[in-house]
């Protein structure tokens, strides 16, 4: 099968003027080199009172593992300061899983052969209403990326939805051009999520072997867009594990800290995912990033970037979730469901497959009831819109 | 008479060079305003006329 | 150059700029040469027969900077600029806005404004400005080569009452920050320095002191220590103490 050049864009695709975050970002990671780093440099980094992109540099390098503890306790003051004890609640909602992208890690992937579905308007309906009846406020709504089954109106038919039934609506879906993203917003939706997966090039290359999903520049500069477009918030993330994660790390920072600069009215937020056990392929698991490891990039976020959100992943065991609350995490989903249909079908895997396995499957009261246990205040909405 | 810096001056038929010299300025390092105008180097050799308004300027200490 | 300040493309190895006001002229190439600046300060005014020139007193090499003072709005301040370029300076040339007569405030609105206008017209505009975040970006949107926020109100050696705001400008600005006015004492410009300014201007703590060339001296050598301290990285006492219930006790795997 004949591949498509990753780095050049496909028609329709919108290439950003005035522009050199991509540049910036790649080079930083390039020129990262973890190794270099000492313990005397990571104490350093712990005792700046503001960080430099060389300190975050360090404190996510090898060096700094041995400190892991103090890194927990410099990301929780810096949490404490920034947030105070507030943790945000969200639901994301799976409205299709229809995907024409080939990610070789991706349970959703066009090879993978899933049961697809997409819901209707009434469906959507269904779904919200049966999620917004728990009392939440805010929903995070998804989809597998094609552009033919989950067409840009079809998802702003979802946001309009949506903001009949919650006050919050952020996207997680395929990167689109900036009068798409402007059209989004007008709908109701006002913060995007698009995970980059890995900022390294060649293994970008090899692991999105088809769709439009492989064409690397245009997926990184999708924040830049939606931000041109008028969203309020982006959220910037590496899917750990799948290339080196340190250098995906760094560079998810880097990015987010030139987003920032750039357009300093953003509000720039991480996730962090790391690879989980997926259906129909059992064979990948995350290699080298363990709790250990993604406790340390998610401090080494914070500490960089003390005023970002940081939503913790659904796809980590309880304990851990309900550890890095407050201490790093601001944010943190509850009653997830991954499958389509799934919040209202009496079968709760739904009509169509989930994309991964999840580790917390605790209802809104649950999770509202493990945040307070920690002396922690649940926050199911903090922004008006005006 | 010719108001030079605000102040009413015998200059009246002298060109801006001349003023200058008289004045013992280095004209590459002056700048000057005729008539609410500032006049280029090249227009040096202008003739003050009787009436018209000149503002010397050059640099004095500051922060 | 080894860590050099480097201003639009012009390369600085002194950090301290020097104000040439309230001196008397024959001290200003004791002080200049004591301070070892590289840059230094001017104004335009009228001049007569028997200003005496200031220029002859300038060392020879040292890169003249001519300030708009005097200049109310926007359009003065590039009139006052266009007077220096005509008068045989550089494009480098220092903002000052001024609209208060009794504080001496620099106005950031016309600033902004006139860092635009002189960009336009081919200069290298240093804003002087109160530090404030959205002043000085758009004045870096403007053009701006560096940007020149108050320490405190100009001559009043107050030293770093806008600390915690300077810190600010420059965390986020990708411009040198110069601080610029009220720094009374050389400690005061070390401190500047260690923060991470890139440079420090002071004009009255010097010619108002006992012994001018002391003090040139005094403030240079505060300003190598405070850049030198910011470069080797300050080091700090870990003020977080080890608990003895672990926060990191939960991982797994």
């Amino acid at each position: 099968m004949e591949r498509i050049d990753p780095m050049k864009y496909l028609p329709g695709m919108e290439v950003l003027e005035n522009s050199d975050i991509e540049e910036q970002v790649v080079r930083a990671m390039e020129e990262y080199d973890y190794n270099r780093y000492t313990a005397d440099e990571v104490r350093r980094a712990l005792a700046a009172d503001y960080l430099t992109p060389e300190d975050f540099g360090a404190l996510l390098s090898p060096a700094a593992e041995p400190f892991l503890e103090a890194m927990a306790r410099r990301a929780r003051a810096e949490t404490r300061k920034h947030f105070g004890n507030s943790v945000l609640l969200f639901t994301p909602l799976y409205i299709s899983n229809y995907c024409e992208n080939h990610c070789v890690y991706c349970g959703f992937n066009r090879a993978n052969k899933i049961r697809r579905a997409k819901l209707s308007e009434d469906g959507i309906r269904a779904e919200m209403e049966a999620i917004a009846k728990t009392g939440m406020e805010e929903v995070l709504i998804l989809t597998g990326e094609s552009r033919t089954m989950s067409g840009v109106e079809y998802i702003g038919r979802a946001c309009e939805i949506a903001r009949t039934y919650f006050k919050n609506v952020g996207i997680e879906v395929y990167p689109m051009n900036t009068d798409e993203y402007a059209y989004l917003h007008q709908r109701g939706a006002d913060y995007v999520t698009v995970f980059q997966e890995t900022y390294d090039r060649g293994g970008y290359e090899r692991l999105h072997l088809a769709g439009h999903k492989r064409v690397f520049p245009y997926r990184l500069n999708a924040q830049e867009r939606a931000l041109r477009g008028g969203m309020r918030g982006v959220a910037f993330a590496a899917l750990l594990g799948l290339c080196d994660f340190r250098k995906d790390a760094f560079a998810v920072g880097t990015h987010a800290r030139a987003i920032q600069r750039r357009y300093p009215h953003a509000e720039i937020s991480f996730s962090c995912p790391r690879l989980r056990p997926i259906i129909n392929n059992d064979k990948i698991n995350p290699k080298d990033v363990h709790e250990r490891q993604l406790l340390q990039v998610m401090c080494a976020y914070r500490i960089f970037m003390p005023f970002a959100g940081l939503t913790i992943s659904t796809r980590e065991r309880v304990l851990f979730r309900d550890n890095v609350i407050g201490m790093c995490a601001t944010k943190i989903s509850a009653g997830v469901s991954t499958g389509i249909g799934s919040h209202t079908e009496e079968d709760t895997a739904g009509t169509g497959d989930s994309q991964f396995e999840i580790s917390d499957g605790r209802s809104l009261e649950e999770v509202i009831a493990a945040i307070k246990s920690r002396g922690l205040q649940p926050v199911l909405n903090d922004y008006v819109y005006l | 008479m010719v108001i030079i810096n605000g102040e009413p001056k015998d200059a009246a038929g002298k060109t801006v060079m001349e003023l200058l010299a008289s004045m013992k300025l280095l004209p590459e390092r002056t700048a000057v305003i005729v008539e609410g105008e500032i006049l280029p180097k090249s227009g040096y050799d202008r003739i003050l006329a009787d009436g018209e308004t000149v503002e010397i300027i050059g640099f004095v200490g500051g922060g | 150059m080894a860590d050099a300040l480097v201003i639009a493309g012009h390369e600085f190895s002194s950090r301290f700029i020097l104000g040439s006001g309230k001196f008397d002229l024959d001290l200003i190439r004791a002080a200049v040469e004591h301070a070892k600046a590289q840059i230094v300060t001017l104004a335009l005014r009228r001049v007569n027969s028997f200003s005496g020139n200031i220029l002859e007193h300038i060392p020879e090499g040292v890169t003249l900077l001519p300030n708009t003072s005097g200049a109310r709005n926007a359009e003065e301040a590039l009139k006052i600029a266009r007077l220096a370029r005509e008068a045989g300076c550089g494009g480098l040339i220092k903002i000052e806005v001024i609209r208060d007569s009794k504080y001496l405030l620099p106005d950031n609105y016309q600033t902004a404004k006139a860092c635009e206008m002189l960009a336009k017209d081919g200069f290298i505009p240093l804003p002087y400005m109160y530090p404030d975040l959205y002043a000085a970006r758009d004045m870096a949107n403007a053009g701006a080569a560096a940007i020149m926020p108050l320490a405190a109100p100009i001559g009043s050696n107050q030293g770093l009452a806008a600390k915690q705001f300077i810190r600010i400008l420059i965390e986020e600005i990708d411009l040198p920050i110069i601080v610029d006015a009220g720094i009374g004492k050389p400690s005061q410009a070390c401190e500047a320095m260690e923060m991470g300014a890139a440079a420090v201007m002071a004009n009255t703590a010097i010619a108002t002191a006992g012994n001018i060339v002391e003090m040139a001296k005094a403030f240079r050598h505060a300003i190598i220590a405070g850049r030198t301290a910011y470069l080797a990285g300050t080091g700090r006492v870990l003020d977080r103490g080890s608990a003895s219930s672990p926060l990191t006790g939960f991982i797994q795997d």
